[in-house]
């Protein structure tokens, strides 16, 4: 049987113990977001409670977001890609379940010191610095046990996801030593806001951006049953990302102290990149115009697509924030708020959704339990993350205005709380949609424990 | 099969992998902080107890000790999430916080790690020293919205301890405030601008 003999190449173990997990993460991290923005309204349900500080649960959304949730989405879908890309198995079973424990309570204690008070003090990076070592051995030990099988493949022709996740692996470990520990013990001030803002970049540019297109390039084709649309795209695609994306860093802190060519360099870099966008974007829009229907009754497909065009208005957006006259106005208001929401949220959780719709039942041998469910959580998570994005980019043009206008600091405050509030429903739009997910996840999940008589071959 | 060194794994691991990416780094992370490290310029701690703080640190090395211990408050409680520490030379913030950050300013211990920040829910705070009272901060730290009725920002009582029924600032509190304080206080000139940071407003033109 087919079955038997995937599942001795891969480990679906570590997979759903890695989708579980960020599962339950993403239920932490929107209501850690939901809360915090409850105090923008003057509405915090905790008012005074140390351990519950709305800068401490702030701090636990945001690295929730990046560690918790995505970190624990991609770990799973590499599991998957690299041992089928590569037809070969991971290093070691038995490491990969057990750096999920190690990783995940590595995560959960992050989470008790953040809001104990020992945060580090660097954005993106505020895993408190006494456990960033750890974090870091466990990833590198997660990246052997990945480059291995590709290592074992090297002289086979690689498909094009496996360019993207080989790089990712050496990029991942590089950027969080480099991030993590030069400006916290190394470089103070403007030294190491300048290495800061390469981190804050890269984090997201060369761990969950090559990772999720790499997701992309491998589900779309299977989940449609159609090719890729060209190769050649996707070698252009790769090798600009890899040329630009590094670049990009000081865009994080322009018009700062930092020196202004570095700054300027990481302007042109950004434009860049937003050239090389449109080859992925178009690869993927063109391998879906060969059957557009599968948008309305192949359930991945339609996250995968909603992520794409999410990915296509935020690299638009890049090029058009990042020049020094909307930097000007936008930088430091909610504008980037909503960016980074619909970055990270739009595109990368929707490509990793995708990806639980395919996967998930394929592993639990059942088909979704309720296809109303999952159209509802589909909706309500579009719906809600859009609105937040025009929201909050509404927002940010005030904010900036009136800055610049010189109005009394607390009048822009002011200005702010009906986009807060219109910030906080679209939360809890996507709080619903996550708990019709979960609704659904149970009920499957129920189906596949009940005994059958034979075993069922899902498409 | 003869394949492209763009479609290779040595391709891909050596150059994209690691090429470009220390390409990068050495041109835009170690070129320009050896350029700013090389200017230098800060002056570093204070070399003495300010005066609003002479009657809560008696010798300097406990007043040193506060800065510290304030600046990490200051990132645990994620204040650095919601104030900026930076002043850029663009839409008008020289007038409203004062003279544009430079490089050298921020190259001392208590910038390490560096708090820049990247968004302003409240006001930057690079500027902040000498601005307002230290009872004002106090105050606002205790309950922002005894201060300002519209603030959102959070408020502190365990920087406080009830003495006979009144908060009075416990060590944390007078860290933060010392630390809040000594912001900014290196830079020459910096109330030349006209703005009324008391009233939060440009005086009337003429």
């Amino acid at each position: 049987m087919k079955n038997n003999e995937g599942s001795e190449l891969v480990d679906y173990t570590v997979i759903k113990m890695h989708f579980y997990a960020a599962v339950a993460f993403i239920f932490v991290v929107i209501l850690t977001g939901l809360t915090y923005s409850l105090q923008f309204l003057q509405k915090y349900p905790f008012p005074g409670v140390e351990y519950l500080s709305p800068g401490r649960i702030r701090m636990v959304h945001t690295a929730g977001v990046a560690y918790a949730w995505l970190a624990n989405g991609l770990f799973a879908t590499l599991y998957y890609m690299v041992p089928k890309l590569t037809g070969y198995r991971t290093l070691s079973w038995g490491l990969g379940r057990g750096l999920f424990w190690a990783y995940n309570a590595l995560v959960l204690g992050s989470v008790v010191l953040i809001l104990g008070g020992h945060a580090q003090g660097l954005e993106w990076a505020e895993t408190p610095a006494v456990l960033d070592p750890f974090i870091a051995l466990t990833v590198v030990l997660f990246v052997i046990n990945l480059l291995v099988p590709i290592f074992k493949a090297r002289a086979e022709k690689m498909y094009v996801s496996l360019w993207y996740i080989t790089a990712a692996l050496i990029w991942t470990p590089l950027v969080y030593v480099m991030g993590n520990f030069l400006p916290q013990y190394f470089f103070a001030g403007t030294s190491g806001a300048t290495i800061s803002s390469m981190y804050i970049h890269d984090l997201v540019g060369l761990f969950v951006t090559p990772i999720g297109i790499a997701m992309v390039y491998y589900l779309l084709p299977v989940a449609m049953k159609r090719p890729l649309y060209s190769h050649a795209l996707s070698i252009i695609g790769f090798w600009g990302l890899a040329f630009f994306y590094p670049m990009n860093s000081a865009h994080h802190y322009l018009f700062s102290p930092i020196p202004l060519w570095t700054q300027y360099f990481s302007i042109v870099a950004s434009i860049g990149v937003h050239v090389v966008v449109y080859t992925v974007v178009f690869n993927i829009i063109a391998t879906l115009a060969s059957d557009w229907k599968q948008l309305i009754d192949n359930l991945p497909v339609r996250w995968i697509f909603f992520g794409t065009i999410a990915y296509l208005i935020t690299c638009i957006q890049c090029a058009v924030q990042v020049t020094l006259s909307a930097q000007s106005i936008i930088h430091f208001t909610d504008w980037v708020v909503g960016h980074s929401h619909f970055v990270l949220f739009g595109t990368f959780s929707f490509w990793v959704t995708a990806w639980m719709y395919y996967l998930l039942p394929r592993i639990w041998g059942v088909p979704w339990y309720s296809e109303g469910l999952a159209k509802w959580h589909f909706w309500l998570l579009a719906l809600g993350i859009s609105l937040m994005q025009i929201d909050l980019l509404a927002a940010g043009v005030v904010q900036g205005m009136m800055w610049k206008a010189l109005s009394p600091f607390i009048d822009s405050v002011a200005a702010s709380i009906p986009f807060w509030w219109v910030r906080t429903f679209t939360g809890i739009m996507i709080l619903a949609g996550e708990c019709c997910f979960l609704t659904n996840f149970y009920l499957t999940w129920r189906e596949s424990q009940q005994p059958r008589q034979i075993a069922l071959e899902t498409a | 099969m003869k394949l492209n060194i763009l479609e290779k794994f040595s391709g891909v691991f050596l150059l994209a992998g690691l090429v470009l990416f220390i390409v990068a780094v050495i041109g835009l992370a170690a070129v320009p902080v050896w350029m700013v490290e090389k200017k230098g310029g800060s002056e570093g701690l204070p070399k003495s107890v300010p005066e609003n703080f002479q009657d809560t640190y008696a010798d300097l090395e406990g007043y040193h000790q506060a800065l510290f211990r304030g600046r990490d408050i200051y990132i645990a409680e994620g204040c650095w999430h919601c104030h900026s520490q930076f002043v850029r030379p663009t839409a008008n913030e020289n007038l409203r916080y004062g003279p544009v950050s430079t490089s050298g300013e921020s190259q001392n211990l208590l910038n390490l790690p560096q708090l820049f920040g990247t968004r302003r829910v409240g006001p930057d705070l690079s500027r902040e020293a000498g601005k307002r009272p230290n009872d004002w901060h106090y105050a606002h730290l205790y309950r922002p919205t005894n201060v300002e009725p519209q603030s959102v920002m959070p408020a502190y009582p365990w920087f406080f301890e009830m003495v006979e029924g009144v908060p009075v600032p416990n060590a944390d509190g007078k860290a933060i405030v010392a630390y809040l304080q000594w912001l900014g206080s290196t830079v020459q000139n910096r109330k030349e601008s006209a703005y009324d940071y008391e009233q939060d407003t440009l005086p009337p033109t003429e």
